[in-house]
Parts: structure tokens; sequence; C-alpha cells
């Protein structure tokens, strides 16, 4: 591992997602559309507040006025379903892209081991990451300018997704390592997060040890625990270990290649 | 400088190498000549560690190419096939990039890329974008980046294919120029640029080492006989029939397609020798008219194609 040689990956992968504008554009749309999200949970909060003018009891009653639990919550959630869409997207060409046009082969003649070129080129797509979804902070912003919410779900909130991105990415980068075309990179990655996803919908079917398992793998529930403002360990270790192992497959895959 | 030991390469079924060995000093200029398909761009793969052969050991400078890929890695410069460039940057920003992959130190990087560049004559394009540049100026990119670092061992795949003959001359100038001062491994499969550039030739056909030697000697290893071109004037029946009753001449063939008046004979001789002289003699008896006497030795086409056709 050379940190020099990663800084150069890094810095050229990031050249490449804003000098193609696939950075503007992923950027712009997902703003685009966690913006309409905020949009209507706000608007739907304010005409509940109007409902709970008339019938106190309503309100006081679902806990619907609290505006973590009616708007922040709701759009953490929404905001992850977006990233799960849009995450794909940042990561098909990191690895199949260079493959296909040759430039792997290339790359890979020079003094560089493979671990470079792969933290180098998950670096890169997790800054990508961040600059997508640091400016949403203006929504969290905005409410706290107009109301009072608690403060710390808001940022156990934001580090669940910055982690619950980070596995996508490295989810993302590994599918991008098996292929040299992008579309079966992306639809793979797709596939394997929506499963991940879905997977919370069967504890309600299964045994409660196996449930419990179930639950643990489920890639959301660990997002639900954070955005509740509970910071747990198992939470923040099942997204490191999950970016780790991905981040070793996407080296195998890359060893095994060249055999 | 390199050594390649029994070299095996299969992919799957398919037996890409097979026993491949030989060795070359530092300095030496090296072709890979075989048709397409014959296992050229495998064997420089392994070679520069893109991929470990199947049996065999392949070492660099001392180096093995599968234990200690990075320490081979620091001593080559590899041009692939395709010339597999960024076509988003350019060509500066490339060259430094490459510089700062192969561990050159950030305050040479500047100097040294501008001085291959000048040397590659990339100063026109030095400022664009490789995607908006020509395949000639391309190729010298993939040829500058190979150079950058000064690596002791340059592996180069088809280094003029698909330009104009203006850019191939150039190119081969070039590497004519680097030859002495580097290690030089080239594959292609246009002959007269192995006979122009290498000082050692390996025929590589099916996967198989089928020659390895000097240009020159590989014409002589394989010439069964010389070839006399003769042009008379006069009766050609009966000059052919003089010329098969000559002691060391083989064979004797009338090229029908000439459209000169007078008669063309093809005339192969035994190796080694040389019946010029009685030649003349017979046409100075027979008092024919000689127009044209030429001796043909073997090109490399040749050579190649008696090789290549052999092993088939």
């Amino acid at each position: 591992m050379n940190t020099r040689s990663i800084g150069l990956i890094y810095r050229r992968e990031l050249g490449t997602y804003f000098s193609s504008y696939i950075a503007y554009v992923v950027i712009s749309m997902f703003l685009l559309v966690t913006g309409y999200f905020f949009y209507n949970l706000l608007a739907s909060f304010s005409i509940i507040s109007f409902q709970a003018q008339s019938n106190p009891m309503l309100a006081r009653q679902h806990n619907l006025l609290n505006i973590n639990e009616t708007v922040v919550r709701p759009l953490l959630g929404n905001i992850s379903i977006v990233m799960l869409l849009m995450t794909p997207l940042l990561t098909m060409r990191l690895l199949a892209e260079e493959r296909k046009s040759g430039t792997l082969e290339l790359l890979r003649s020079y003094p560089v081991g493979d671990i470079d070129i792969v933290l180098g080129k998950y670096l890169a797509c997790l800054t990508v990451f961040a600059a997508m979804i640091i400016p949403t902070l203006v929504y969290p912003a905005l409410l706290m300018m107009l109301g009072d919410p608690e403060v710390m779900p808001i940022l156990t909130g934001y580090l669940g997704l910055f982690l619950l991105g980070g596995t996508f990415l490295s989810l993302g980068l590994f599918t991008s390592s098996m292929t040299e075309n992008q579309i079966i990179a992306a639809s793979v990655s797709f596939g394997m997060l929506f499963c991940f996803w879905l997977m919370s919908y069967s504890v309600q079917f299964a045994s409660a040890g196996l449930g419990k398992l179930i639950a643990y793998i489920a890639i959301n529930e660990h997002l639900e625990s954070m955005a509740k403002g509970v910071l747990d360990t198992a939470d923040i270790v099942y997204y490191l270990g999950l970016i780790g192992l991905f981040l070793f497959l996407s080296l195998r895959s890359m060893e095994s290649k060249q055999w | 400088m390199i050594t390649v030991q029994d070299v095996t390469k299969d992919y799957g079924p398919h037996r890409a190498l097979d026993g491949i060995s030989f060795s070359m000093e530092a300095g030496e200029v090296l072709g890979f000549l075989g048709p397409n398909g014959a296992g050229k761009t495998t064997l420089m793969r392994i070679l520069t560690c893109c991929m470990p052969p199947t049996s065999g050991r392949v070492t660099l400078a001392g180096h093995d190419c599968v234990t200690e890929p990075l320490e081979v890695r620091r001593r080559i410069g590899y041009l692939p096939e395709r010339v597999p460039l960024y076509d988003d940057m350019r060509v500066a920003d490339y060259l430094s990039f490459v510089a700062g992959m192969k561990g050159m130190p950030s305050q040479h990087i500047s100097a040294n890329v501008e001085q291959i560049a000048e040397k590659c004559g990339l100063n026109e394009v030095y400022r664009r974008q490789i995607g908006n540049i020509s395949r000639g100026y391309r190729q010298r990119v993939g040829l500058a980046q190979a150079l950058v670092n000064d690596p002791e061992v340059l592996i180069l795949d088809e280094p003029t294919v698909g330009l104009d003959p203006g850019q191939i001359n150039e190119i081969r100038g070039l590497i004519k120029e680097l030859a002495g001062r580097h290690t030089v491994i080239l594959s292609t499969h246009i002959l007269p640029e192995v006979s122009l550039l290498c000082s050692k030739v390996i025929i590589i056909n099916h996967g198989k080492l089928v020659a390895m030697d000097t240009p020159d000697n590989l014409g002589a290893q394989v010439a069964e006989s010389s070839r006399i071109i003769l042009r008379i004037d006069g009766p050609s029946d009966e000059i052919e029939s003089a010329l098969k009753r000559m002691d060391d001449v083989t064979e004797v063939t009338r090229d029908t397609s000439d459209t000169h008046q007078s008669n063309t004979f093809a005339v192969d001789v035994k190796p080694g020798q040389n019946p010029r002289k009685q030649l003349q003699a017979l046409i100075a008896e027979n008092s024919w008219d000689l127009v044209e006497m030429r001796s043909v030795a073997p090109t490399l086409e040749d050579v190649f194609l008696k090789l290549v056709t052999r092993e088939n």
C-alpha cells in the first residue's frame, strides 16, 4: 500500500467524475428528488400542525407533532432509498470501464499494488457521494431555523446515511470489478442492494432466532436505529465490516481476473 | 537481462503458449514475429506481470515476475497493442500521472515529462485532450508513457500498427534511437520492420517457438536454395533445356507472365553454389543476348512463410 499512488489514482478518478459531468448530473438529480421529498414531508407536517390546533387530542395520541418523528426520520428513510438508486450509477464505471478500454492492463504494468487502485477509486467515489449528501444538510438546518428538532438523532442519522452510502459504494465497486460491462455492473449492484434491503420483510415470517439474524443482516435495519438517535457499536461494526468485506472481494476479483 | 524458461499458458482448454524458452542480454532489440493469434500478446502480458504463466518461470533483471511483480514493473515500460489511454485527460497531465505512478519524485516530474514529450514529438499536442488527438499522436503518447522514468526494458506490442507510412517511419526512428540504452522487445507482423530494427528475432506460431536467431542468420538458415533471375534474348526452349542440363541447377521456371520480348527464367541452384560464371559462359557459347542477371536473397517473408507453413 502506497499513499502516493492511492492519492494519484484518487485525483485522476475524481477528475473523471467531474470532467465527464457524471458527478454534476447524479448530484443534481439526487438533490432534486430528495428536495421534493423534504417539501412533501414538511407540507404534510404543517397540515397536521393546523389540524392539531383544532383537535389537540389526536396529535398527542400519535406523537405526530414531534418534528423528528414526522419529518427527519422519514426524510432519512427517503434519502436512503434515493441513494440506493443513485450509487450504482456512481460505481458502475469504476473498474468495468477501465477493464473494457484496456487502461487497467496498463495501470497494472506500473509498480502499484491492486490495493492502491481499489482504495484510490473507492475514496474518489466516496468523495463524490459526500458532495451529494452534504448539501441535504440544508433540510435539517431549515428545520432548526423554523422549529426546534432534537439535534442528536439528526447527527446519528447522518452518520448512518454516510455509513450506508459507503457500504453501497463498496458493493458497487465489487460488482464493477467483476465485469467489463457497466450495465451488468449496475444491474447486479441494484439487485444485491435490493436483496439486502428487502431481507427485513422476511423477519415477520421467520422463527425468532432466524428473524433476529435476518434483521441483523438487513442493510436498512441499522439505519433505522441510528435515525432514532441510538448509536450502537453493533450498527457501526456492521457497516464497516461490510465495507471491508466488499473492498476485499473487489481486490480478490481483480487478482483472479488476471488468471 | 530477461530469461524465459519453459513458459506455458492455458486459457481454459486452449493452450496459448507452449514451452517457450529464451533469454536476452541488456541492450538487445528482440522482435517477436508471428501470425495473428500466435501468442505474441500473451507472452508480452506475462513479461509485464499482467498475468502469471500457467507453468514456467520468467525473470527480469533477476526478479521473478510472479513473486516480485512490483520489482519487475519498476523496470519496464509497456505499450499495449490497443494503446489504452485516458481520453479525458490532457497529454501533459496524463504523462505526469504516469510519472507519479511509476514513483518518480514529485520535484522531477514536470521537467522529465517535458523532456520525454519533446523527444516523442508531442509539443504540438502537449496541452490537448488525449481523446481529441490523432492516431499517430496517440501512439506517441503511448510510447512516451512507456518511456517515463527511463525503464531498463521496453515492451512494445505492435507499436506501428494503424499508422500511416510517414508516422511508421517516425516511430521506427524513435525505437532505433532507444536501442542500445534500453533493452527492447517488440512484437509485430510486419516483416521489414524486424529486419530494420531488431538484432534478434523470435518466430512464434501456435504458441510454440519456431525459430530464434538474428534476421540475417534466419535467412541463411532457411535458404535451401538460392535463386538467380535471368533474362535472355534467344530461342526459349533451347535456353531452358540448356539451363536444366547445368550441374548446380535444381530447377528452372520460365516466367510466362513476362511481357518483354526476352525470356525470363528463375533458376534455383544448390545452396552454397554460385554458378554465375558457368551461366555467362553458356550464354556466350551460344551467342544469346544476356539482358539481366540478378540473384535473389531469401527475404524474411520467405523465411517466415517457410517456417510457419512447415509447422502447419
